[in-house]
């Protein structure tokens, strides 16, 4: 990031709003605090939440600061593609997770992501698992508090330090308090705060630019600029018939396979940050509705975080001098639309809102990735490696330290990631390695009882494994070899855009391991019994009854609601 | 779990929303130039009053139906 942007300078009215913010935010925790008895209180929230507070921070706790500027740089970048990483890589994904896979995580009584691999399969399935996540974790929230520092510095002239300092300690301090519980509560009351401290931008920006219409002409503009057909930024799915006709590179099978299956299931499915928001519910049919009640919101957030990019690139386009600073490569900062929209149109006093709404999103998303590490570190790398057979204190005593521990490496990962201009590539890069197979090993899972624990295992090895070669053995235009592929020599593809060869690498990590699961199960004996795997396995468990229920609360038919409004969305929106 | 989420929702927004609207009661009219003058702070000030004050009544009642 260069640094031609003028500071904004905020007013007593504008630190008046954040104090407050933070006020509310530790509050929440003092209070939440003495609900804290036991470790199941600290990690799993004592599972007593209700559906709508676990659907909310369900969906909080994926919004971190990172989703809010990486999504708006996307918008700017690709322009309404970026809808598809809502209604294609995250709405369907969240309705089988509820629906499918959720009597499976919550009738199973596993603390965590990883313990249920380790009642479905075996010990060492377990273990990898939980040491990749717990890395992965921590490395994404030292992402999101490098980029928010480093955005706070460039706008706002603040501290780099002081901003790593102040917005660690205060998350810091509400989870040591309260824990998961304090964490879920405090990211609904982040989540309003997103959505009313963004909304008045995306409403005078799109008066600004004459409503949608006014928009889809800028675009226009934008789209045929840049050697692409006149709608490329204003349509989702009419240019995906070839890479070369629209900005994000891909055609429709690597977008609908890599993008709506690989990655989309694979965070959705099995990324304990939002299954633990599921799990902590009060009872099953709630945990069942978890994802399905956040999916509604879900599905209208586009016009939350991606239009003021699609906004921010029109108005740079159609205005002479632009508005947006250049990059160190001479296009646009694409991740700076978010900032500089808000500096653009907000004066003080509403500006303070929609930064400390930037500040929530961060906290949201950083708070998710450390409970989801300290139940992880304490459960299923503490407890089962480290020092097993404690009382119930240790552990609790151990989450806490684990912590402040887990804040600190964060911060220590928070001055690793510089080298990408778009954020969002690189958490798909990390998540193409290590969670793209992962789907395919809990599918097998779930509704194959023949999957043994070998296979599980060595199906993962080799799926990550498959992801890293083809990662290695291809580039994506322009790019220099190294961090961005082709760095086992030889270049045997080459890729139109990043983000194709992401979804390519996720879709041949999944189907590798996939492969690989069923072929070494065939070969390896079973090693859970029948009985082993009640409650675990698709076919060995009774189904849940939802016949009592009012029709709005069954989830196959709040599931079937839900998909329905998002195919309006994308027809309507083409 | 005791804690009502509503209450500390609504009395953080209703907050919010008093501190918008005074200030855009107080504030230069000049400040509005780029929210396409527009007085924003007034207006989403309001905005997030009701929606505080709406989630407060709902806490209220809640506490109110369950008794002291």
């Amino acid at each position: 990031m260069c640094c031609t942007v003028p500071h904004i300078n905020l007013g007593s009215v504008d630190y008046a709003i954040l104090g407050v913010y933070f006020a509310f935010v530790l509050g929440i925790g003092w209070i939440v605090r003495r609900y804290v008895k036991g470790s199941e209180d600290f990690f799993l929230a004592g599972r007593s939440i209700p559906a709508w507070i676990c659907g909310l921070a369900f969906l909080s706790a994926n919004l971190g600061a990172q989703e809010v500027i990486g999504m708006a740089a996307s918008g700017a970048k690709y322009g309404m593609m970026t809808s598809h990483f809502y209604w294609l890589g995250a709405i369907p994904a969240m309705v089988f997770v509820g629906i499918f896979m959720m009597p499976f995580y919550y009738g199973s009584r596993a603390r965590s992501v990883p313990e249920y691999l380790k009642l479905r399969f075996d010990e060492k399935t377990r273990g990898f698992n939980a040491i990749t996540f717990a890395g992965m974790t921590v490395l994404s929230s030292g992402i999101s508090m490098y980029a928010l520092a480093k955005l706070l510095e460039l706008v706002l002239g603040w501290n780099f330090h002081m901003s790593v300092v102040l917005s660690a300690v205060i998350v810091l301090a509400y989870i040591f308090l309260g824990g998961l519980t304090s964490a879920i509560y405090n990211e609904v009351l982040q989540f309003f705060l997103i959505v009313l401290g963004f909304l008045p931008l995306v409403l005078l920006g799109l008066k600004d630019v004459g409503g949608w219409d006014g928009l889809v002409a800028k675009l226009g503009i934008v789209a045929t600029n840049a050697g692409y057909p006149d709608g490329a930024w204003s349509n989702s799915w009419r240019h995906l018939d070839s890479a070369a006709s629209n900005p994000m590179g891909v055609e429709w099978f690597g977008l609908a396979m890599g993008l709506g299956f690989v990655l989309s299931f694979g965070y959705w499915c099995t990324d304990f940050l939002v299954v633990q928001r599921a799990m902590a519910a009060e009872s099953m049919t709630a945990a069942r509705r978890t994802p399905l009640l956040a999916a509604i919101p879900k599905m209208l957030f586009p016009a939350l975080v991606i239009l003021p990019g699609m906004i921010a690139i029109a108005l740079h386009t159609t205005t002479p001098g632009g508005l947006l600073p250049a990059g160190p490569d001479g296009t646009p900062n694409y991740n700076l639309a978010v900032p500089v929209m808000l500096a653009h149109y907000l004066p003080s006093g509403l500006l303070g809102l929609g930064l400390t709404a930037l500040m929530a999103s961060f906290m949201s998303g950083m708070a998710g990735n450390v409970t989801a590490f300290n139940t992880v570190w304490t459960y299923d790398i503490y407890q089962s490696y480290l020092r097993p057979g404690q009382s119930d204190r240790h552990y609790l005593r151990m989450g806490h330290a684990a912590t402040v521990f887990g804040i600190l490496l964060s911060v220590v990962a928070a001055y690793a990631a510089t080298r990408f201009n778009n954020i969002m590539d690189m958490l798909q890069l990390i998540f193409a390695f290590v969670n793209a197979p992962l789907f395919a090993t809990f599918l097998l899972g779930m509704f194959w009882r023949r999957a043994t624990g070998h296979g599980a295992f060595f199906g993962l090895l080799i799926g990550t494994g498959a992801a890293a070669v083809h990662h290695g053995l291809v580039l994506s235009q322009g790019a220099p070899p190294g961090l961005k592929g082709g760095f086992l020599g030889t270049v045997l593809h080459t890729y139109p855009s990043e983000m194709a060869q992401n979804f390519w690498t996720a879709i041949i990590a999944w189907t590798s391991c996939f492969v690989a699961t069923i072929l070494i199960s065939l070969l390896t004996p079973k090693n859970k019994s029948d009985d082993d795997l009640r409650g675990l396995v698709y076919s060995l468990t009774p189904r849940q009854q939802d016949g009592g229920m009012p029709w709005y609360k069954r989830p196959a038919t709040l599931g079937a609601v839900v998909l329905g409004l998002t195919a309006v969305l994308n027809i309507i929106f083409w | 779990m005791n804690l009502d989420l509503r209450l500390p929702i609504g009395l953080m927004f209703s907050i919010f929303g008093v501190m918008l609207l005074g200030y855009g009661l107080l504030s230069d009219a000049s400040i509005y130039a780029r929210s396409l003058g527009i007085n924003v702070n007034l207006w989403w000030g309001l905005v997030l009053l009701a929606f505080g004050l709406v989630m407060l009544g709902f806490a209220l009642r809640a506490r109110g139906a369950r008794g002291p």
